[in-house]
């Protein structure tokens, strides 16, 4: 209780922002200024965190449920603690831990979750738009902690934190996405939230791992899809480089992991022609010597780590968001 | 069905169509001993204790034939049963149905068949014709007992559901088809390339990370198809038309004479991708991820729809036919990629359709012709007299409100199906009565008979 009476004196200072969300679903929805009030509050966490004691009692009696019905490290450990450091409580569950297992609908898992007290549920879930389904369900706060392939809105979020960190305005900015762009939900979500801010944003990646109709998909932001890494990289402010599962190769998509490397493979010699003070991010977990050269990962302009450090402020400032009016 | 009422029945004042016919007129429709005894020249006195029907104002065409419904039974009775399924049928227009074969046991032999159609006379709200199964089991592997099945009345062969995806099963299939006279109504779906997919391969899969399907899917097994068609002589239907693909494939071979044959949901006529978004139809509360528009094939794009009504007005489609796949609550109250495929549509049939006329996307003679005699002349020699409303044909007759709004309300359907994406859209047409042999199987609450 130390600890808490001790960070009970410092209050988080209440920035004011523009949000209107009851659930983070996607960024697809968010005005500039909601993101921005996202990134504001999360400098204001980062503060917290560096604190002797880094913890609030601001969601104290609150409570956070984090359902991971796939496997995932960063981000739940990243909830978990950005819930901690707001003193919420939290509740850990996994497939093998839920009745979920024994066939339990997701629906009924979410209402079992709502009775037993939960405020906000962080869920990811194999497939895509599930999270839709929760929230349509429940009056308890969703956020989409990934869902399939199609969103990671807290991750996309924390790129852009970082990025902004080094670079200031993002607006004008060239973001170059490198990878298998086709399954990725940090992709998606990250087209979304950097063309919000005004940056361009280039999906490259070899023919079969890149989605169709992007430009419609799209429609109205800055996006572009270019099959050859190196020009993608020309003038790049930003070079992000995407996890390769190797099962890729065995359900045929790649002719080789060999090849992706060669035409694909985010290393020194690309990032040169970038601009100079480009930066190299990453989501995690890094395959080292595929889609990012050893060097390159543990280069200057690698804010890799950063990412994981940025990741709990960025996640206390949406809960701080979500829970904020409530109570 | 419901028995043959012999009493007669007069539907007067309505503008009669028989497009099968070219038959165009007002005139009063008299049906007696559940036969239709011809179009009376108005002011003609009516038969002593003839029921009456006014339809002044309305259409009255011969009953609505679905080649292609999916009414559960056996084996998924939680979904619907003959019973409920043809009481859908009539309130949605349709006096004939065609029951799909993927029940559970499939409907992959004779003692099958007689079940449905035993069950559809038992039980049934309108008559109930039934397909059999190509493969046993369903499993595209070895053929079922073809022969046997077309004894008992079954009026085609499909393993809907799923596609014949075996080149050489396909082909044995269809010298069979060729000796029974029975098409082969195939499901075109190349597997391979849609294992795992969603929805239509497109800008909307992009957006929501979904899996696509693509068109090509369906068009390389329909031309496929057409080769073998070539090669033995059999009949081929290809069911649920969704691709521009497909329309081209088809225009060439009946160009060739060729014994092919297609079919068109109202569904894909009318709906886009863009439903999967929460986006279907005026008035429709769809949300995002909307698995009530998860359906197979997948619903595609405007240019697809436009290429399918002109495939429709041409007659390179021959019917209209629902795919009513009706599915429980649970089934699709999951995350979109786990949802079951399928649309309960035999109540919204109509209502898209005659909307559709009213915006001028289709005309009310061609589809009624695609609803009626399209659908008939697919049928075994047996049949053909439905889908008319010549004299002594089957006393099955449809009468509609062309200037109805209404509004789908999914509580209030007889299928226990309730998936639909079109839950509040609004529509201007609808069925008002639906006569099977002269009883009457559905009548709308506003309209009355006098003397029934």
């Amino acid at each position: 209780m130390t600890s808490r009476a001790g960070a009970g004196a410092q209050p988080v200072e209440r920035p004011t922002t523009a949000w209107g969300h009851r659930n983070i679903l996607d960024l697809d929805d968010f005005t500039p200024g909601e993101i921005t009030s996202v990134l504001s509050t999360a400098d204001t966490m980062r503060e917290v965190l560096r604190r002797p004691v880094p913890k609030v009692p601001t969601l104290r009696g609150r409570t956070v449920v984090n359902l991971f019905l796939e496997p995932s490290t960063r981000t739940q450990s990243s909830f978990d603690r950005a819930a901690k450091a707001l003193s919420a409580d939290v509740l850990n569950l996994s497939a093998s831990s839920t009745s979920v297992a024994k066939g339990e609908s997701l629906i009924d898992t979410f209402r079992t979750l709502e009775a037993l007290g939960a405020d906000v549920v962080v869920l990811r879930h194999p497939q895509s738009g599930a999270p839709y389904l929760a929230a349509r369900e429940v009056s308890a706060g969703v956020i989409n902690g990934g869902d399939g392939w199609h969103a990671h809105p807290s991750q996309a979020l924390v790129d852009i934190y970082t990025v902004q960190q080094h670079l200031g305005d993002v607006k004008g900015r060239r973001v170059v996405i490198v990878g298998d762009i086709l399954h990725s939900r940090v992709a998606r979500s990250n087209v979304w939230g950097f063309t919000a801010l005004g940056a361009t944003v280039v999906l490259c990646g070899p023919p079969t791992l890149l989605p169709i109709e992007v430009a419609r998909a799209y429609e109205g932001r800055d996006v572009c899809v270019e099959e050859e890494l190196d020009r993608a990289v020309e003038e790049a402010d930003v070079v992000m480089a995407l996890r390769l599962q190797r099962e890729r190769q065995e359900q045929g998509l790649l002719t080789s992991v060999r090849e992706y490397v060669r035409g694909y493979q985010v290393n020194d010699e690309r990032l040169r022609r970038a601009k100079p003070e480009a930066l190299l991010l990453h989501p995690g977990p890094v395959n080292q010597g595929i889609e990012v050269s050893a060097e390159a990962s543990r280069g200057q302009r690698s804010l890799i780590e950063e990412q994981v450090r940025n990741g709990v402020a960025v996640r206390m400032a949406l809960l701080y968001l979500l829970l904020r009016g409530e109570g | 069905m419901p028995g043959v009422d012999r009493r007669p029945l007069l539907i007067r004042g309505g503008r009669v169509l028989d497009p099968g016919r070219g038959l165009d007129r007002i005139g009063d429709l008299l049906i007696e001993e559940g036969v239709v005894r011809g179009v009376l020249s108005r002011g003609t006195p009516p038969p002593p204790g003839c029921r009456l029907l006014d339809a002044s104002g309305m259409v009255v065409a011969p009953g609505f034939i679905d080649l292609h419904c999916h009414l559960r039974e056996p084996g998924f009775e939680e979904k619907e049963t003959i019973e409920t399924g043809t009481r859908a049928a009539a309130r949605g227009g349709f006096t004939t149905v065609c029951a799909m074969a993927n029940t559970e046991p499939a409907i992959d032999n004779a003692e099958l068949v007689q079940f449905v159609l035993r069950r559809g006379r038992e039980t049934g709200g309108v008559r109930v014709l039934t397909l059999g199964a190509v493969t046993r089991g369903r499993k595209g592997e070895t053929l079922a007992e073809m022969e046997e099945m077309a004894a008992s009345g079954t009026v085609g062969f499909s393993d809907d559901g799923s596609p014949v995806g075996d080149a050489r099963v396909m082909r044995n299939a269809l010298a069979y088809s060729r000796r029974l006279g029975l098409p082969i109504v195939q499901h075109a779906e190349d597997a391979a390339l849609t294992s795992g997919a969603a929805m239509h391969e497109g800008w909307v899969a992009t957006r929501l990370g979904l899996k696509g399907w693509p068109a090509a899917a369906e068009d390389s097994v329909v031309a496929r198809d057409i080769a073998l068609v070539r090669l033995t002589g059999g009949r081929l239907h290809v069911a649920h038309v969704s691709t521009r693909g497909t329309v081209d494939l088809l225009r060439r071979a009946k160009e060739e004479g060729l014994p092919v044959t297609g079919e068109v949901t109202p569904h894909h006529l009318a709906l886009t991708h863009e439903a999967v978004l929460g986006r279907s139809w005026d008035g429709a509360e769809g949300v995002m991820y909307d698995t009530n528009a998860k359906v197979n094939p997948p619903l595609r794009t405007q240019e697809e729809c436009a290429a399918l009504a002109t495939a429709v007005k041409e007659g390179v489609i021959d019917a209209i036919a629902t795919d009513h796949a009706p599915h429980t609550w649970q089934d699709k109250a999951v995350p979109f990629g786990e949802a079951a495929v399928g649309i309960s549509g035999l109540e919204t049939a109509a209502g898209l359709l005659l909307t559709l006329v009213s915006r001028g996307s289709l005309d009310l003679i061609t589809v009624v012709e695609r609803l009626t005699a399209g659908p008939a002349r697919l049928l075994p020699e047996r049949w053909r007299g439905l889908g008319t409303l010549k004299e002594g044909a089957p006393g099955d007759v449809v009468v509609l409100d062309l200037k109805r709004e209404w509004t789908v309300r999914p509580e209030e359907f007889a299928s226990k199906g309730k998936n639909t994406p079109l839950t509040g859209a609004r529509f201007t047409g609808k069925v008002v009565a639906t006569i099977v042999e002269g009883a009457v199987a559905y009548l709308d609450e506003g309209t009355k008979m006098e003397g029934a």
